[in-house]
């Protein structure tokens, strides 16, 4: 049965496309709370915060899609993946709660507001730091046998993940300092020029490790990328990868204002289709393919109505509250 | 898996849903009533309708960021503490938590900033669409959530093969036996226990010497909303009952402390029910008034707990308890909303220091009564997951009880700190309470954001 080939395919691009999207948008809102500690100014801080406050749990909304999808779609990778996962999951939850009620209890409060400015940081570190450990996990493969997750609470911690936690940090940082550069002037946005230097540094960096590490320690990954005639068809990829991030290292140093955002999103997507390559069609590397994990096709062709009707309402709207609240921002921003 | 994880899976899922729960009940309800002050300020151009909803914004925003937070945590929950239900009822239950996303999620979050921060960016009608969107939101979030729910508890529509639910057909998967019941009587839940939160904060600030019709609007409409939707809820919650009754048969024995099949079963207004001697001490009761109640004649059959196995029944002292705390408090929401409704016709309200002191006190028992419902509804449905197919103690996912344990721990922490700040911060609010709007531009503040 074609469909019942074909569903998964679709609904695996659909997760990831929600997965891309929650990324780049929740990645600038929470690379503002990394590099909330180290911002010039308090009055700098009320900007960075104001600059996201409207739009954030917008952004947050696409991870519950991410998971309400998976849930839907690959029931079986959702309780696997969750299960292996079980503690950076929970720490990122409270870490997600922690930074968003932030938003609503920093300005209320006076003498407690360094308590806020820390969970506000602190939250926004820590989820972007368990989402790492969960990526490398997933990248790195779960043990499973008949369906079910097999190995230990901290199977999830090892050098690897590290990288990739790490990695995400300094990315998603990257993310909030060129979003920064777009929404800011003055003083705030040349600190954002300069840490956005540094950032992108790292963020190469740990892209090079993560990229050689994974196909020295996988072999099929290595196949996929390094067998003939795949290299020349994947050659792009890191191709265009150096190119961009070339073009942002000298956009920085120009006065551009909206270019260095774009092509850091430009970067994140690249990477996001290096890791597609890499573990496609594994629902759960290294064995459970999304043919293995999905739901019953009438279950996913009743939510991917939903998905093809509304996605596209969703992104108009979305894009209509981003234009409300388009140009500067500054600390007494939105009355 | 040991007992020990699956109570402690539960505990922690009780206690992170039941904290979430309260937060949405309030939104659902606020909303509304913010869509119905925006509405009444365009209509009359009166300025205290539009300060009304500046101040209640700020409290909605308040608990919206709060329901947002501990609903995410909720959505990966499923697969952390319940991998086992996860499984086996994706099919039916994901797609429509996905619809949940899709329809009602974004919908929220998508208008929300344009709700609080667009006042001086878009048209007033374009703003009374965002408010209109926010509420709409509300509503279909509960539409999704209480179908996957009801079908939990009635469930239908499915087959079920090799212990996986698969969905012959979608509609009556959501419209299930139970559904409109549950969903009627959560809706208006939400709307009475927001009426008199707003009465009573209403009621706290007009003590506090605050008597501008900004305040006054707020106390009349909780008040009368309060008396108009109480009795609704006694109609609506009647009916959920008899349905239960149908479908859950042993959940309303529990529910009523009834042991044995009975005809002319008695209403046991107060008793300690016995699990092992099977029995109620100390009972006090009213006789043939169960079976009046629940099959509208007074002699007619109730089936009792004894039916089935121990192993197959709930924990009947908590559903028995938590029933008569959510019936005590319906008691008195109508009591005190109708005493002030009346007060109100009278025009003696406002110097009734006694009954604003008492109003403002009854004001969480909208709150407290929903945490009781949903304890009746899911304790009384132990020890089924879903009823009578999947029992929840296979529906846990393979974490042992250590990192429960600890997670519990954290999140027990996190959640009563988080607790504390949100009814500071909403002190702190009511303290200052609404600011004049005029249509003069307003001074700026010193901070922005969500203030």
């Amino acid at each position: 049965m074609i469909q019942a080939d074909l569903l998964p395919v679709i609904w695996a691009l659909v997760i990831a496309f929600a997965i891309a999207l929650y990324v780049i948008m929740d990645g600038f809102d929470l690379g503002i709370g990394i590099l909330f500690p180290f911002a010039p100014s308090h009055a700098d801080r009320d900007t960075m915060m104001n600059s996201v406050a409207p739009v954030w749990d917008g952004n947050e909304t696409w991870l519950v899609l991410g998971g309400a999808g998976l849930f839907a779609a690959f029931p079986l990778a959702y309780s696997v993946i969750l299960s292996a996962t079980y503690i950076p999951i929970i720490v990122m939850l409270l870490a997600l709660v922690l930074r968003g009620v932030a938003f609503e209890f920093r300005f209320k409060a006076e003498k407690s507001r360094f308590l806020w400015d820390i969970a506000f940081a602190a939250g926004s570190t820590l989820a972007a730091l368990a989402q790492g450990f969960v990526l490398g996990a997933f990248i790195d493969g779960i043990r499973v046998i008949d369906g079910r997750f097999v190995g230990g609470a901290f199977e999830w911690l090892t050098p690897f993940n590290g990288m990739t936690a790490l990695g995400l940090v300094a990315g998603y940082a990257l993310l909030g300092s060129t979003w920064l550069i777009w929404k800011t002037e003055g003083g705030l946005q040349r600190w954002s020029r300069q840490r956005a230097r540094v950032l992108l540094l790292a963020v190469l960096f740990f892209v090079a490790v993560v990229s050689l590490w994974t196909p020295l320690s996988h072999e099929a990954i290595a196949a996929r990328w390094f067998a003939w005639p795949n290299l020349l068809y994947l050659s792009p990829v890191p191709v265009v990868t150096g190119t961009l991030a070339l073009l942002l290292w000298r956009g920085l140093g120009q006065e551009r204002e909206l270019a260095p955002f774009l092509l850091t999103i430009g970067l994140f997507l690249l990477s996001f289709l290096g890791l597609g390559i890499s573990l496609w069609p594994y629902a759960v590397p290294p064995e459970m393919t999304i043919w293995d994990a999905a739901a019953q096709p009438e279950s996913q062709i009743f939510m991917l109505v939903g998905v093809v009707l509304l996605i596209p309402l969703i992104l108009a709207y979305t894009a209509y509250s981003y234009w409300v609240f388009r140009g500067k921002v500054g600390g007494d921003f939105y009355r | 898996m040991d007992l020990d994880a699956v109570l402690l899976a539960r505990i922690q899922f009780a206690f992170t849903i039941g904290f979430h729960i309260l937060f949405p009940t309030l939104t659902i309800g606020l909303a509304s009533f913010l869509l119905l002050a925006e509405i009444r300020w365009l209509r009359t151009g009166d300025g205290e309708w539009k300060s009304l909803y500046r101040f209640w914004s700020k409290l909605f925003a308040l608990a919206f960021g709060m329901g947002v937070v501990s609903g995410v945590v909720l959505s990966y929950q499923l697969g952390t503490n319940w991998g086992g239900f996860s499984t086996a009822t994706s099919n039916v239950i994901g797609p429509l938590l996905g619809y949940e996303v899709l329809t009602a999620f974004f919908l929220e979050a998508g208008f929300l900033g344009i709700m609080l921060f667009g006042w001086n960016r878009v048209p007033r009608g374009v703003h009374l669409l965002a408010t209109a969107m926010v509420a709409l939101g509300t509503l279909l979030s509960a539409f999704w959530v209480l179908a996957a729910n009801s079908w939990m508890h009635t469930p239908q529509g499915h087959t079920l093969r090799d212990g996986i639910f698969y969905v012959v057909d979608f509609q009556a998967v959501i419209f299930n036996p139970s559904f409109p019941y549950r969903f009627a009587h959560m809706a208006v839940a939400s709307y009475l226990t927001t009426a008199l939160v707003v009465a009573a904060v209403s009621a706290a600030m007009i003590l506090r010497g605050r008597r501008e019709r900004a305040v006054r609007y707020g106390l009349a409409y909780g008040l009368v909303l309060a008396a108009l939707l109480a009795p609704v809820q006694v109609v609506i919650g009647d009916l959920h009952g008899l349905n239960v009754k149908q479908h859950q048969p042993i959940k309303v024995a529990a529910m009523e402390g009834l042991w044995e099949t009975t005809r002319g079963a008695p209403l046991v207004l107060f008793a300690w029910p016995d699990r092992e001697a099977e029995t109620n001490r100390y009972a006090i009761e009213i006789p043939k008034a169960a079976s009046l109640i629940l099959t509208h004649d007074p002699d007619g059959e109730v089936v009792g707990l004894r039916s089935v196995p121990p192993g197959d029944r709930p924990n009947v002292p908590l559903v028995f308890f938590a029933f008569r705390l959510m019936i005590g408090l319906g008691v008195i929401m109508l009591t005190v909303s109708w005493i002030g409704s009346w007060l109100l016709w009278r025009g003696t309200l406002l110097e009734r220091r006694g009954f604003l002191r008492l109003l403002a006190w009854t004001g969480p028992s909208g709150l407290v009564a929903v945490l009781a419902g949903w304890v009746v509804a899911e304790a009384g449905r132990q020890p089924w997951v879903v009823q009578g197919l999947l029992r929840t103690a296979d529906a846990v996912s393979p974490v042992t009880a250590g990192p429960i344990a600890a997670s519990l721990a954290a999140f027990i922490v996190v959640y009563l700190g988080l607790l504390v700040a949100f009814l500071a911060y909403a002190g702190k609010l009511v303290a200052r309470g609404p600011q004049a709007e005029g249509d003069t531009p307003e001074p700026k503040l010193q901070m922005a954001g969500r203030s």
